[in-house]
């Protein structure tokens, strides 16, 4: 068992230098000159070289990328152009934002996705099987960002039930100190109820249009591993017992599936960041994917390579635990 | 091939092949969500086809006197922001969405299931080493990864697709890989092999064709994925640029307008969403008639 950790462990580290060298090299072909966007394109010749050497451009492309894994373990992502603040820091501000939208959307996903799946399993090939489908399917296909304009549209500025643009209404802004960057976390640490229905109502619209697309996949997955556990012959012996169909779905399948669910849990959490680059630009949530686009129109490189490299970091993160997940929990990924 | 296809036991291999296709198309068809899919996306490549003919008017053609009018007799969709057509828009745009779609495809089925057949067949350091970069660009999530190659490109259509196409591929490899490896050890493989057939030989005739229904569900269920990844590069304004009638680029220009306009970001949308569907139900109706393990 143990060879299999270190063996997994080892993968994993290669797969984390494969991505550092994949964004630092990204990086270095990106046709925007790096020491023109320091130095202003009226710069003369001897400080654009001074820029240039004390970048390290003139040095070979592997002392390059061992300084950068340098800088890197050292914490280091270099200075974002745009906030003139370390990358480091500025992804500190802005990740909580992303984790807050992307947890309660993984909490909606899950609540309506799973108990949809197990629905549509039970009833195999009847109409709750059928409606499953469709939503999973129409979850699965609807560009998201289009999903959530229709979202402000409709509940905005239509019916007024939701908060519209931004984490929070614009007189609460700044109102609540920051503690854990969590805004509704951060309302209740204040003792400030308006605040905090002020975020809630901001975040609900955002995380359910961000959690459409993980309801639909979990829903998906849960149908399918409980269409397995339901064809088994301890499903059969349980009805030949006699126990009530709610014991034999919830009592019996569904507990087998719990360990399937937590690794595809885990993944699908992983696929809201994707996500959350485009939820936040509709919605102008000020998060990591708000932080990465517009760096990216302004060919913020800094900034740019320290967030896709983060996020590959959490990707890389969040597949590991599915997977000692799936080993912990199930005994026979054990022996 | 003169031959009726309809007698029992076909004659050749190309006869057998057609009867195949046949029997599978009319199971596909069969399905009605699927038959719906097919449908849609016949639509599209027809009007893709047809587009000037059956657009109402020019699509980039400006009118600031008729700009943000709602849907009526005139402009079947209403018109935008500087008065272009929207239906005209939308038309066009389908041949920008199938232009991207078959691109992409184009690249990443060959090259994925090179790479996946290789790794598969041979095993070992091969192996090793295709799976460790496909692992690379597995770890980011592809819509962020595409963005990161746009920035280094350069926005513009071709490079979204390039994009798109770099993040794409690795999914396939994997798949074919799986395939080829349950093969490789196959009675009929080491045969061939004893009979003098060379590697390439092995790969392309005896491999390939086996992984090939696989990998056809997967690349049409991940032309839906297509479609949404450049709608969204185009919706970030990293995509295909103004003034093409890009389904993404168009949501994203109506932006601003959405609230007294909503025409302008509803119906490139719609768009999207009946597209990437359609794509959908063609991949699970592909995997319902092409998996063995569930005709009865």
């Amino acid at each position: 068992m143990n060879l299999k950790w270190i063996r997994g462990g080892s993968s994993a580290g290669l797969a984390l230098l494969g991505l550092l060298l994949l964004t630092f090299m990204i990086g270095r072909v990106m046709p925007l000159d790096p020491v023109l966007a320091i130095v202003g394109p009226d710069a003369d010749r001897a400080t654009y070289e001074q820029v240039y050497q004390q970048l390290g451009l003139d040095r070979p492309l592997w002392v390059q990328f061992g300084r950068y894994l340098g800088d890197l373990a050292q914490g280091d992502l270099g200075g974002s152009l745009l906030t003139g603040l370390p990358v480091t820091q500025d992804l500190a501000r802005v990740l909580p934002a992303t984790l807050e939208l992307a947890t309660l959307a993984i909490l909606l996903g899950a609540l309506l996705g799973v108990p949809l799946g197990v629905w549509a399993a039970s009833h195999h090939k009847r109409w709750p099987d059928h409606v499953a489908r469709v939503l999973g399917l129409v979850g699965h296909s609807t560009p998201i960002f289009w999903f959530g304009m229709m979202g402000l549209l409709v509940f905005y500025a239509w019916l007024g039930w939701a908060g519209g643009i931004g984490r929070i209404g614009l007189g609460f802004e700044g109102a609540v100190p920051r503690v854990s960057g969590l805004m509704l976390v951060d309302t209740l640490l204040a003792g400030d109820t308006a605040a905090f229905r002020s975020a809630l109502r901001h975040l609900l619209l955002p995380a359910c249009v961000l959690g459409l697309h993980s309801m639909a996949y979990l829903s998906r997955m849960t149908r399918s591993f409980m269409l397995a556990q339901l064809t088994q012959e301890y499903i059969t012996t349980a009805r030949v017992k006699g126990l009530s169909r709610r014991q034999v779905v919830w009592g019996h399948a569904f507990l087998n599936i719990r360990v399937q669910l937590l690794t595809i849990l885990a993944l699908a959490y992983g696929g809201l960041l994707e996500g959350a680059v485009l939820v936040e630009t509709v919605f102008g949530w000020p998060g990591f994917g708000s932080y990465l686009t517009g760096s990216l129109l302004l060919g913020d490189m800094n900034a740019v390579m320290g967030s896709v490299l983060v996020i590959g970091l959490l990707f890389v993160a969040l597949n590991l635990t599915a997977d000692a997940l799936y080993r912990v929990f199930d005994p026979r990924a054990r022996s | 091939m003169s031959t009726s296809t309809l007698s029992a036991a076909p004659t050749g291999a190309w006869q057998a092949w057609c009867a195949d296709a046949a029997a599978t198309a009319r199971k596909l068809l069969a399905n009605p969500l699927t038959a719906i899919g097919v449908a849609v996306i016949a639509v599209l490549v027809a009007v893709a086809l047809f587009a000037p003919w059956i657009a109402t008017h020019d699509p980039l053609r400006q009118d600031l006197f008729a700009a943000l009018q709602p849907p009526g007799a005139a402009h079947w969709f209403g018109t935008d922001e500087f008065g272009r057509d929207v239906f005209s828009r939308l038309v066009h745009g389908t041949r920008i969405t199938l232009f991207i779609v078959t691109l992409v495809t184009v690249v990443v089925g060959p090259l994925g299931m090179a790479v996946g057949v290789v790794s598969g067949y041979f095993g070992g350091k091969v192996d090793t080493l295709c799976m460790r970069v496909a692992d690379v660009f597995l770890s980011f999530p592809s819509l962020v990864l595409a963005l990161a190659f746009v920035a280094a490109l350069g926005p513009g259509l071709d490079h979204a697709v390039l994009a798109i196409a770099l993040t794409a591929w690795p999914p396939i490899a994997r798949l074919a890989r799986a395939e080829a490896m349950t093969l490789r050890q196959a009675d009929f493989i080491v045969s061939a092999q004893l009979q003098g057939a060379s590697h390439l030989r092995v790969l392309w005739r005896h491999l390939a064709p086996l992984c090939l229904p696989s990998v056809l569900v997967r690349l049409t269920m991940n032309m839906a994925s297509v479609v949404l990844t450049a709608a969204g590069l185009g919706f970030l304004g990293l995509g295909a640029q103004p003034p093409l009638p890009e389904w993404g680029s168009m949501i994203s220009e109506g932006r601003r307008y959405m609230l007294d306009s909503w025409w302008t970001v509803a119906a490139p949308g719609a768009a999207i969403l009946a597209v990437s569907m359609a794509f959908n139900l063609l991949g699970d109706g592909l995997n319902d008639a092409l998996d063995p393990r569930q005709s009865s």
